[in-house]
């Protein structure tokens, strides 16, 4: 249910930071070739042959859906008052600072008003850099807020998750925030407001047991983890090995558990002609 | 607002076993566990109490040998049977001592006791003619999650438990009180049955959470949180929810969604298990009395965090050493709450309910 990841944060690297830093190409996970960084970049950060989504950050997320890369953000300056003043082998508080730096938000997620394919949009982008876009306090309140902007506005709502679940550190606190958040989509959805949920690498824990899972379509980008326990968890409990492809989007799709998988370069696309569909 | 600690981890922290995985960082881990050690211990300045504690249960252990030694000795006159009582008189007196003091690991371990009172114990003893309820119409019976009809004080009301058992052919059947998706739907299908015709719903939270398995993931065990979740939040009757025994994480949470939360006084309620939360954090599961001190989980730092709304009492050495007491103040507890449901119009209600969830756990500041 709760997220954190010990190799995440401190010992290893993500895909994500190698793309970035590891000059002009980077090897992909998904085929082992080198691939040069700028035919990743004009690809949204696809792999061009072997169709690997790599993890991409709120920002770019932000950027590939909102017309020409506009967009103002809202309730974008909160931050986590460590409420059980956590600390295991490191502080909270140090972590919570060590992802502000490096992140540049003060929590796991940006909250932006823009524009789809013409048509006004909420967009609630998680940002999976910051402590695994694990959900706490601000995650609960910043997406609150989302809802009920989109509400108000009767204004679509499209949240973005990429994330470990509920914050550890925040114990029950981050645990009400599924609460919360739930109930603001009960309104949201007697509001008749469309809410689409795009669930990408990873989603699992309390978002997928909240509100990635209660969209009114509920779409996955290929490939992407997403689930309620931890692979790991699951090992350990049933004390065998998972097979192949467990928990991944196409997976979920084939039991029922999404609308749609889609590929990266088409979820615009995807998302656009859903909401012409819905819109009053 | 800060919750209090008042535990005796400082105690503890240097028996348990030292880093047992992780060799890349274990002479490191070692020291900087000592440094979160005695910082903690300085942050809760209770090293005197938990000195105090630690005093109380020696001598309670060293007494109880003693009595027993007298009770056993043959011939007993008036001397011995003042002594005894006087023996009797400090028990109890270190037992009050000893209680009080119950840290978050002590009640994780009550609210976990095997002689605890599950959903089914209280439910023969508050309610009358309960008619159970099976299955989720589309899969099977989840029997880790029980529901059915019943009486309360006369009052038709819809109940919905998880139910943990004793023995070990019921544990496996009970799947020890770990739902899967099915489970949950079928307590979403008799919310719905509740709606429809009026009546209260009572739900007794006792697990360590939702079952991690493969099945459970291959039929949607997130989806079926997730909707009961949103659905609780607008379900259209008085809901009274108690965390009896363990309040594991999101498979809690999907049947707690309440205008009342009430929570037992030696429960817990958690995001995660502290066993879990050590062997994540701290890399080492037996530091799990430092987790459990660290993610507030008894009903003292829920109520002191605004996550529940009272902490129901229970008998004296818990629930566990006398059900129909645990129950008769449970189903008091229980009736105040309900007749002050009762008296708002349902749609005040919900709407009480949702404000209530909505302005829980906002811990932030806002940046300038
Ligand atoms: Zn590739």
């Amino acid at each position: 249910m709760a997220w954190f990841k010990r190799e995440a944060g401190e010992l290893d690297t993500s895909g994500e930071k190698k793309v970035r830093t590891e000059g002009l190409w980077v090897k992909c996970e998904g085929c082992r070739q080198i691939i040069w960084k700028k035919d990743l970049e004009d690809n949204l950060q696809v792999c061009p042959k072997c169709n690997k989504h790599f993890r991409i950050d709120a920002r770019t997320r932000l950027a590939q859906l909102l017309d020409d890369d506009q967009y103002d953000t809202f309730a974008d300056n909160l931050s986590s008052t460590d409420p059980l003043q956590f600390s295991d082998l490191k502080s909270y508080s140090s972590r919570l600072e060590t992802a502000q730096a490096e992140t540049g938000l003060t929590d796991a997620v940006i909250n932006a008003r823009g524009k789809l394919n013409g048509q006004p949009v909420i967009v609630s982008s998680m940002e999976y850099a910051f402590i695994g876009g694990s959900m706490g306090a601000v995650v609960g309140e910043v997406i609150t807020r989302a809802i009920e902007e989109a509400q108000k506005t009767r204004t679509p709502l499209i949240i973005v998750s990429a994330s470990g679940g509920a914050r550890m550190m925040e114990g029950v606190v981050s645990l009400m925030q599924l609460a919360k958040i739930s109930a603001a989509l009960a309104r949201l959805d007697e509001a008749r407001v469309p809410y689409i949920s795009v669930l990408t690498d990873p989603t699992t824990g309390g978002v997928t047991a909240s509100f990635a899972m209660l969209g009114d379509l509920n779409v996955a980008e290929p490939g992407a983890l997403i689930g309620f326990a931890g692979p790991r968890v699951i090992e350990q409990t049933i004390r065998t090995k998972l097979p192949a492809g467990f928990q991944r989007s196409e997976f979920l799709l084939e039991h029922g558990m999404l609308d749609a998988v889609v590929s990266r370069k088409d979820l615009k696309s995807y998302i656009g002609r859903a909401l012409e569909f819905m819109a009053a | 607002m800060r919750a209090s600690h008042h535990s005796a981890f400082g105690v503890q922290v240097t028996s348990g076993s030292r880093v047992v995985n992780v060799g890349l960082v274990v002479t490191g881990t070692d020291f900087l566990l000592s440094m979160v050690e005695s910082r903690w211990a300085a942050r809760n300045g209770d090293a005197r109490k938990m000195d105090l504690q630690l005093k109380a249960r020696q001598e309670l252990e060293k007494i109880e040998q003693q009595l027993s030694r007298l009770q056993a000795a043959p011939g007993q006159n008036d001397d011995l049977r003042t002594q005894i009582k006087q023996l009797n008189d400090r028990i109890d007196s270190l037992r009050i001592e000893v209680s009080a003091n119950h840290d978050a690991w002590q009640r994780t371990e009550l609210a976990r006791h095997p002689q605890r009172p599950y959903a089914l114990d209280y439910i023969e003893r508050i309610f009358t003619d309960f008619s159970e309820i099976h299955g989720d119409r589309g899969f099977g019976d989840d029997p880790a999650i029980v529901t059915g009809m019943a009486r309360f004080q006369g009052q038709e009301v819809m109940i919905i438990g998880h139910q943990k058992a004793r023995d070990t052919k019921q544990k496996v059947y009970r799947n020890f009180g770990m739902p899967n998706p099915e489970g949950y739907r079928k307590a979403l299908r008799v919310m719905k049955i509740a709606e429809k015709f009026r009546r209260p719903l009572f739900t007794f939270v006792d697990t360590p959470g939702a079952y991690p398995g493969l099945g459970a993931e291959e039929r949607g065990q997130a989806e079926a949180i997730a909707r009961n979740l949103r659905e609780m939040a607008r379900l259209q009757v008085p809901i009274i929810t108690t965390i009896t025994g363990e309040g594991g994480s999101g498979g809690a949470l999907a049947i707690a969604i309440a205008d009342r939360v009430l929570m037992m006084e030696n429960s817990i309620y958690s995001v995660i298990s502290p066993e879990g939360c050590a062997s994540i954090m701290w890399r080492d599961a037996t530091k799990k009395e430092l987790a459990a001190q660290a993610l507030h989980i008894t009903a003292k730092d829920l109520s002191e965090l605004g996550c529940v709304d009272s902490i129901v009492p229970e008998p004296e050495g818990g629930a566990h050493t006398d059900h129909a007491a645990a129950a008769d103040l449970l189903a008091e507890s229980l009736k105040t709450n309900l007749a002050q449901l009762l008296k708002m119009p349902v749609p005040d209600l919900v709407d009480a309910r949702y404000n209530k969830f909505r302005k829980m756990a906002q811990f932030f500041r806002v940046e300038v």
